[in-house]
């Protein structure tokens, strides 16, 4: 087997933090090579030092590619040589077609003019291939994430690729649509496109990766061969957080104490389409001291009940009753929600949930400023330590508070994100997909954190597409789809089997 | 201690020093483009930009964009834009013209009614913009005609004036020296030294809680020499002042209005609420922050603040025009993006704005000095506001 890319030694610092330190990596013709880390490990860093995005004499170290010293100065020029890279957040237009997006920056054109006959051709046959049924002149962002990033696989492959790199391609994806990601891999390696895949799922990354390198604080702590003997899950997870880590969910005594939250007969409309009902009669309760779960398929409108709940943040027409403790609440708007007791953490932190370009500490206290003021003037110095206790106790990884948000990682984002919420102090906390992106040491901790709040007698609402999670973490769990709850599952009961049965059955 | 580890900790010192100027290149540059700009006019004029009547000018003529320039950082942080300010000032001086000379209303009832009429526009334009989500490119942009309007309509297209005494104060009226002595005027040189002296305790103050906490903090070198600074000019600007007429009455109401909105943005969490509403909309919404309510309040400032402009601009000319006001927003809203603020909305601060203003206001009234042209006036100045926006945008690239 032939070495395609060789990076050797890379070294890249940010003002005040070295991200990556001295790592080496082989990637070998032909394969999937997984890279796995904690957050913040470096691996987004890394992918972007390879790529170009971050131009040669950034950093230091050597990149060798296809028997050759390499360095790009942009992506342009790595693009030229068949490498491809898929960001974490995915970088489609939303507003143009497939077609469109497929071919910008690349266009079927002549003298400037374009061949729409030939883009959709072309579309036509990309789309085929990585399995995606959908025409050409769709507006990408009519389509799921899922689609969507078929859409950039397609783009990537209309551009000859050889090396092909996805950072976190499944992270917000349902796991059927992650299945039909990962097969498409397994089909294009079959074809020889070599790929990096970078994940947080090690039931993934064990179903696909030939190689596997595990990197740690910046550097690298080792290369494992999946082809020469099957490496279990708890073997990659030791070598990213440096220990063992026997048990995945944290114990919690499970006891549910009194009634926290009664929703009752709760209705929602759409905002635009006002004849088409996404909610329909949902009944549910949360007990104090309840992790509650609400399983369901991408699209049931699981987020949309959370927002609706969440001070009207969705719909129109919204009908029903919200109790705490047997009392109606005031949730009309957010701050009325919030006063109320009742928090709501964002499935997308980057839209929803954070301010990029402010601080971490400003991030933290914005849904609670009033314990951090007084008379509506900001004590500054009480604020910079309520953030240095969440970056303790959430084990943010940053060199100080003051760092803007959008120069953190992926999950170390949804730490920030988790913070406001709990320093918000809520009753009844709503999670949407906690721990997308997270690592499994991080999302341990933050399981932690779950089981803390229950302990304190406060209910949590947990909204996942993770079944393992749902299995791992919750007392109960409703199982809703299109717009209702189908069914109700104690811990005892619940299996992944038993949801999709009722999510089918309906 | 051996020579390594120790050449190794400069090694670091320096790093670190170099590390924050990188990152706060802004804020020092823009200061040092102040200064460099005065010490380049004060040269080429001989002398005559730093003559106290020069500089007694200076915030004659630069107060009203110094005003509103307030005004606009705000709407810009909050996200959007206020193009209609020109007018709004224009109209509002007209209105008290006519309000004054024509029906013979007291100055003492005008004035509060004009900046009751301010408040109303700008409610009128943030209602829209807020509530309707009217992008406030196009509601403003609809002002701006309907105010130029409204004012030609106001004077009848002749000039309105001149206004009693006591109105004019507003703006040429200067601060009785209390101490009796009057040249050199005793209260100019006390505030002077005051505020210099207030400048440096909050500074130091600052710093300390800073360390308290453990927070890293400017280098001790830049704090001392910025401080110095700041202190000197200030002090001078005061001396200056004091051997011509002593502080201007304008000076005072725009040191004022400085303080309270650089306490107001960056102290409380109302300011800190609209850099949340600039920075992501959806998440500052999603945080129980009232985004319609306050941006409405921005536009509402923004009226008030125009009116006062308005009012002040007009006691200084001693007449209104159907003219007045005319591009003004444009010096307005470059004065803001020069101070560092940021199109897309959530950056920006009130002292940039104001030194922004500033920058551009020695400007005009430098190359005014040295004959040069309005059409070449223009051109330089253009060309000050791209530099200044291409600065920031390869600041922050070369930081990414
Ligand atoms: N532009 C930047 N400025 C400053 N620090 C940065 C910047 N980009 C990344 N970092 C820092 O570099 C480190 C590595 O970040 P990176 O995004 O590569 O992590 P990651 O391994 O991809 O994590 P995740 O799994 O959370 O996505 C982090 O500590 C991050 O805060
Ligand atoms: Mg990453």
């Amino acid at each position: 087997m032939q070495t395609l890319l060789e990076m050797r030694n890379i070294t890249k610092t940010f003002p005040g933090v070295k991200a990556l330190d001295d790592v080496n990596l082989k990637v070998t013709e032909g394969e999937i090579h997984a890279l796995v880390g904690e957050n913040g490990a470096g691996k987004s860093t890394l992918m972007k030092v390879l790529s170009g995005v971050y131009p040669k004499g950034t950093y230091d170290g050597e990149i060798h590619y296809d028997g050759q010293l390499a360095g790009f100065a942009g992506i342009s020029d790595s693009e030229k040589l068949g490498i491809i890279i898929i960001h974490q957040e995915l970088a489609l237009v939303p507003l143009l077609s497939i077609a469109e997006n497929l071919f910008i920056g690349n266009e079927c054109a002549k003298a400037g003019v374009v061949n729409w006959h030939e883009t959709f051709r072309r579309t036509e046959g990309l789309l085929k291939k990585v399995g995606l049924n959908e025409p050409p002149a769709a507006q990408v962002d009519s389509l799921g994430v899922g689609k969507q990033q078929l859409v950039e696989i397609a783009k990537a492959l209309s551009k000859d690729v050889r090396l092909l790199i996805l950072d976190e391609p499944t992270a917000a994806l349902s796991e059927s649509d992650s299945q039909a990601l990962l097969d498409l891999l397994l089909e294009l390696k079959a074809q020889g496109v070599t790929s990096i895949v970078i994940s947080h799922k090690l039931n993934e990354v064990r179903r696909i990766a030939d190689t596997i390198t595990v990197i740690r604080d910046g550097a690298t702590v080792s290369t494992l061969d999946a082809r020469k003997e099957p490496i279990t899950e708890d073997r990659i997870v030791r070598d990213m957080v440096g220990r063992d880590m026997s048990q995945r969910y944290p114990e919690r005594p499970r006891r549910a104490g009194d009634m926290l939250l009664e929703v009752r007969d709760w209705n929602v409309w759409h905002p635009e389409h006002a004849a088409r009902q996404v909610i329909r009669d949902i009944n549910f309760h949360v007990r104090a001291g309840e992790v509650v779960g609400i399983a369901g398929l991408m699209g049931a409108g699981r987020t949309e009940l959370a927002m609706s709940l969440f001070g009207k943040s969705y719909g129109r027409n919204i009908s029903g009753s919200v109790e705490l403790r047997g009392k109606a609440i005031d949730t009309s708007t957010v701050a009325a929600a919030i006063r109320s007791g009742l928090a709501y953490v964002t499935e997308d932190r980057k839209e929803l949930g954070l301010i990029l370009e402010e601080s971490i500490q400003r991030n933290v206290t914005l849904a609670n400023l009033i314990d951090v003021s007084k008379s509506g003037v900001i004590n500054e110095a009480e604020e910079t330590k309520v953030a240095e206790r969440y970056r303790a106790a959430m084990n943010i990884r940053t060199p100080s508070v003051f760092q803007k948000v959008v120069n953190l990682s992926g999950g170390n984002q949804q730490k920030v994100v988790l913070s406001k919420w709990l320093f918000a102090g809520p009753e009844v906390l709503i999670l949407d997909e906690p721990t997308r992106g997270i690592d499994v040491g991080a999302k341990f901790e933050i399981y932690g954190i779950i089981n803390e709040l229950s302990a304190e007698g406060k209910g949590v609402l947990m909204i996942s597409s993770e079944m393992p999670e749902l299995l791992g973490m919750c007392d109960r769990i409703y199982v809703m789809n299109q717009g209702s709850f189908v069914g109700e599952l104690s811990a005892v009961e619940a299996s992944q089997e038993r949801i999709m049965s009722l999510i089918v059955t309906e | 201690m051996t020579d390594t580890a120790s050449q190794a900790r400069n090694a670091d010192k320096a790093k670190s020093i170099s590390g924050y100027l990188a990152s706060h290149l802004r804020d020092y540059g823009l200061l040092f483009a102040l200064i460099a700009i005065m010490v380049f006019f004060q040269i080429v004029t001989d002398g005559t930009l730093l003559r106290p009547v020069n500089i007694t000018n200076l915030f004659l003529q630069n107060s009203y964009i110094i005003i509103m320039a307030l005004g606009m950082l705000i709407v810009i942080v909050g996200g959007h834009i206020d193009l209609s300010v020109g007018s709004v000032m224009g109209f509002v001086g007209a209105l008290a013209a006519v309000m004054i000379v024509n029906w013979n209303v007291p100055v003492a009832l005008t004035i509060p009614a004009c900046l009751v009429v301010g408040i109303l526009i700008g409610a009128a334009q943030g209602y829209w913009v807020a509530y309707w989500k009217i992008p406030s490119f196009i509601v403003t942009l609809a002002g701006m005609l309907v105010f130029r309007g409204l004012s030609l309509w106001l004077l009848e297209g002749q000039s309105v004036g001149p206004f009693p005494r006591s109105f004019q104060l507003l703006s040429t009226g200067f601060i009785p020296d209390v101490f009796g002595v009057g040249r050199p005027n005793i209260t100019a040189l006390a505030v002077g030294i005051v505020a210099a002296a207030a400048i440096v305790w909050m500074g130091l103050r600052k710093r300390a809680r800073n360390k308290a906490y453990g927070i890293e903090d400017e280098p001790t070198a830049f704090f001392l020499i910025r401080n110095a600074i700041v202190a000197g000019a200030l002090l001078f600007v005061m001396y200056k002042l004091s051997t011509f007429r002593g502080l201007p009455n304008v000076l005072v109401t725009m040191g004022i209005l400085t303080i309270i909105y650089a306490f107001l943005t960056e102290q409380t969490t109302i300011g800190r609420r609209i850099y949340a509403l600039g920075g992501n909309v959806k998440a500052a919404k999603l945080s129980g922050i009232p985004t319609e309510r306050l941006t409405f309040l921005t536009f509402v400032n923004m009226g008030l603040l125009a009116a006062l402009a308005g009012l002040i601009f007009a006691a200084r000319l001693n007449t209104a025009t159907p003219k007045a006001g005319f591009a003004v927003e444009l010096d307005v809203i470059a004065a803001v993006f020069i101070g560092g603020a940021s199109m897309s909305g959530g950056v920006g601060k009130i002292v940039g704005a104001v030194v922004g203003a500033f920058i551009m206001g020695v400007m005009n009234n430098g190359m005014s000095i040295m004959g040069i042209g309005i059409d070449y006036q223009q051109v330089i100045k253009g060309l000050v506001l791209l530099a200044a926006v291409i600065f920031d945008v390869y600041n922050k690239q070369k930081q990414g």
